[in-house]
């Protein structure tokens, strides 16, 4: 009689403590990471906009000064330059990277001898880091040995050296390229894995009904790249937008702030400066754009779920 | 819809139609192209290289020698780098700093994405959505305060400083890295173990991560080569010359107020570049994966 309830009554609890453990369970295991995301990645990001309120300096507390940082930066002309170029840098350098990359992509697709040997090579300007290789387009653009003056000469194209970093116009369209070259790799290899997941038959269905090579693309491969191209243009626009290191590297901003983006700014002015408070209000003025970006990246991953036939 | 399985996947119709394409017409949509994006994307290395090894009296000299080829070639910039600098202490530097995040970093990831993934307490996916935010928060907008709270906690100009902050973006993106791997390992042999009287720790430890272990290589080279490439955060919160990462060292010490050592500054370039390119070329397979999962998944 005993043995009986004993396992009618155990079976609920079972499965409640199970139920219960779950969530201790996943509670201990997140622990580690979310106290470290909290600490360092919550914690300043809320300090951030705080700090943005305050008239901060770097060894002085500061006190709460309401939007008197924006109201500042509202009426600062170089700020409004460092929003121009920032939009100017990453527009350009988005739509270069994306044409020259889909581009990419596509001739990596076709059938190539030593295809593997290509897809490594071609992913280099990517793994070695940002700062090296930016060192090495600053030698490349020096203003008395820049090989491509050299090279441009020796073909005859021009006449005398190119000033690459030193004009505002030419400086801008230097960091773009340097930038532009930086991230090819990624666009191309992220969307050939994309286009591999793109089914022959489709192409040789549209051929037998005629298709032309550009309706094969605008028709079928587009299409079916459209999400993944959504995701991909997100990160590199997410990338481009917050970019420090090539700027810094390259020209600190300069000639007379031609270059400066929302990030090198906020460098000068919080840390350089000492202005920690003002820093972290430019540093702030970044999050619309941001959130903006992460928005479209979160409808695009909605939409490809339900591409997938949903579910997780 | 892992990653692991649409890279690895032999693609069996490669190339499909290529073979209704002349030859002519293949080389000029195909090949030429090809080679000048190679060349174009390779060029800046063989810059570097050639530079490294060129002696200085033929590095400014355009008229005598060709700049793209080297007659003389030299070890002086290396010699110099390697012995008269700090150098090969930043290379340490770079090295413990990055094995201690990457290290932190996929211990945090394991943990969170199988509690996330296999788990499923409730609350799960806000977690998993969470996580992947995170990862879109970039380190330019977290510099400032975070410089405030390391110099407060007493971090500040030790590297404690930055294996504590790398992990910031290195969990979210190896956490939505695995996340993905676990989700292919099959739910029955868990429910086996289960039945068999396993722990969710031995689960952890006997299952599912001896079948992730491609996935756990791809999210550490990954992890590695972002924290060997940081640098605002390393510009920013160490100050002592001898406690500076390659890419800081590298800009901050060898670039002197007139005198740019072109040489010894593309030296640093190379050595500082070699060593996340052997470990990319070792693993390339997947580092393209943990690049393409963590954008598809």
């Amino acid at each position: 009689m005993a043995v009986p309830s004993v396992a009618v009554q155990r079976r609920p609890s079972i499965l409640s403590r199970l139920a219960e453990s779950r969530n201790t369970l996943g509670l201990g295991f997140m622990l580690p990471a979310a106290a470290l995301l909290l600490v360092f990645l919550t914690y300043p990001l809320g300090l951030g906009v705080w700090l943005g309120f305050t008239d901060t300096r770097i060894g002085r507390p500061g006190i709460y000064i309401g939007i008197e940082n924006y109201e500042y930066l509202w009426s600062d002309s170089v700020f409004w330059l460092s929003v121009f170029n920032t939009l100017l840098y990453t527009v350009s350098a988005s739509i270069l990277k994306f044409v020259l990359g889909l581009w990419l992509a596509l001739i990596l697709n076709e059938k190539l001898p030593f295809k593997s040997f290509f897809r490594a090579v071609v992913l280099l300007p990517w793994v070695v880091p940002t700062v090296l290789s930016a060192i090495a387009f600053w030698w490349i653009y020096d203003s008395q040995f820049s090989i491509l003056s050299w090279a441009l000469q020796q073909m005859g194209l021009i006449d005398h050296r190119i000033n690459f970093l030193g004009d505002p116009t030419n400086a801008r369209a230097s960091v773009i390229a340097a930038n532009v070259w930086r991230g090819i790799p990624f666009v191309a290899i992220t969307l050939l894995a994309g286009l591999q997941t793109i089914p022959q038959s489709l192409y040789e269905a549209a051929t037998l009904d005629g298709a032309s090579r550009w309706q094969l693309f605008r028709h079928v491969t587009l299409p079916l790249l459209t999400p993944i191209i959504a995701i991909t243009m997100t990160f590199s626009v997410l990338f481009t937008f917050t970019d420090f290191q090539l700027i810094y590297v390259l020209t600190r901003g300069g000639p007379v702030n031609a270059t400066h983006l929302m990030a090198t700014l906020s460098f000068q002015r919080g840390i350089s400066g000492g202005q920690l408070g003002e820093g972290a209000a430019i540093a702030v003025a970044m999050i619309p754009f941001l959130l903006a970006a992460i928005l479209f990246s979160y409808f695009g991953l909605q939409r490809r779920k339900w591409q997938q036939g949903g579910g997780d | 819809m892992t990653a692991s399985k649409q890279v690895e996947r032999p693609n069996t119709d490669e190339g499909g139609m290529g073979y209704l394409q002349s030859l002519p017409r293949r080389v000029v949509t195909v090949y030429l192209p090809l080679l000048v994006f190679v060349v174009v994307l390779l060029f800046p290395f063989y810059w570097m290289t050639i530079t490294a090894v060129k002696p200085n009296a033929e590095m400014t000299d355009y008229a005598n020698y060709n700049p793209l080829w080297v007659v003389h070639p030299t070890f002086q910039h290396i010699r110099y780098l390697l012995f008269e600098t700090s150098y090969p202490g930043w290379l340490l530097n770079t090295v413990i700093i990055s094995t201690a995040a990457t290290f932190l970093s996929l211990v945090c990831a394991v943990l969170a994405a199988y509690a996330i993934e296999r788990l499923r307490f409730s609350g799960a996916r806000q977690v998993g959505l969470a996580v992947f935010l995170a990862y879109l928060v970039p380190p330019s907008i977290l510099f400032i305060p975070l410089s405030l709270m390391v110099f407060k906690l007493g971090l500040y100009d030790t590297p404690f400083a930055l294996i504590l902050t790398y992990p910031t973006f290195l969990i979210p993106f190896c956490t939505w890295l695995l996340m993905g791997y676990f989700r292919s390992i099959p739910f029955e042999l868990e429910e086996c173990a289960l039945i068999d009287g396993a722990s969710r720790w031995q689960i952890l430890t006997k299952i599912v991560l001896p079948l992730s272990v491609p996935g756990l290589i791809s999210a550490g080279i990954f992890a590695f080569t972002l924290s060997w490439n940081e640098f605002i955060y390393a510009l920013t919160f160490i100050q002592s010359s001898e406690k500076k990462t390659v890419p800081v060292g590298v800009l901050t010490e060898l670039v002197r107020s007139d005198v740019y050592e072109w040489g010894a500054l593309m030296a640093g370039a190379l050595i500082g570049s070699l060593p996340v390119v052997v470990l990319y070329s070792f693993f390339v397979e997947h580092y393209v994966s943990s690049m393409t999962g963590a954008v598809k998944e």
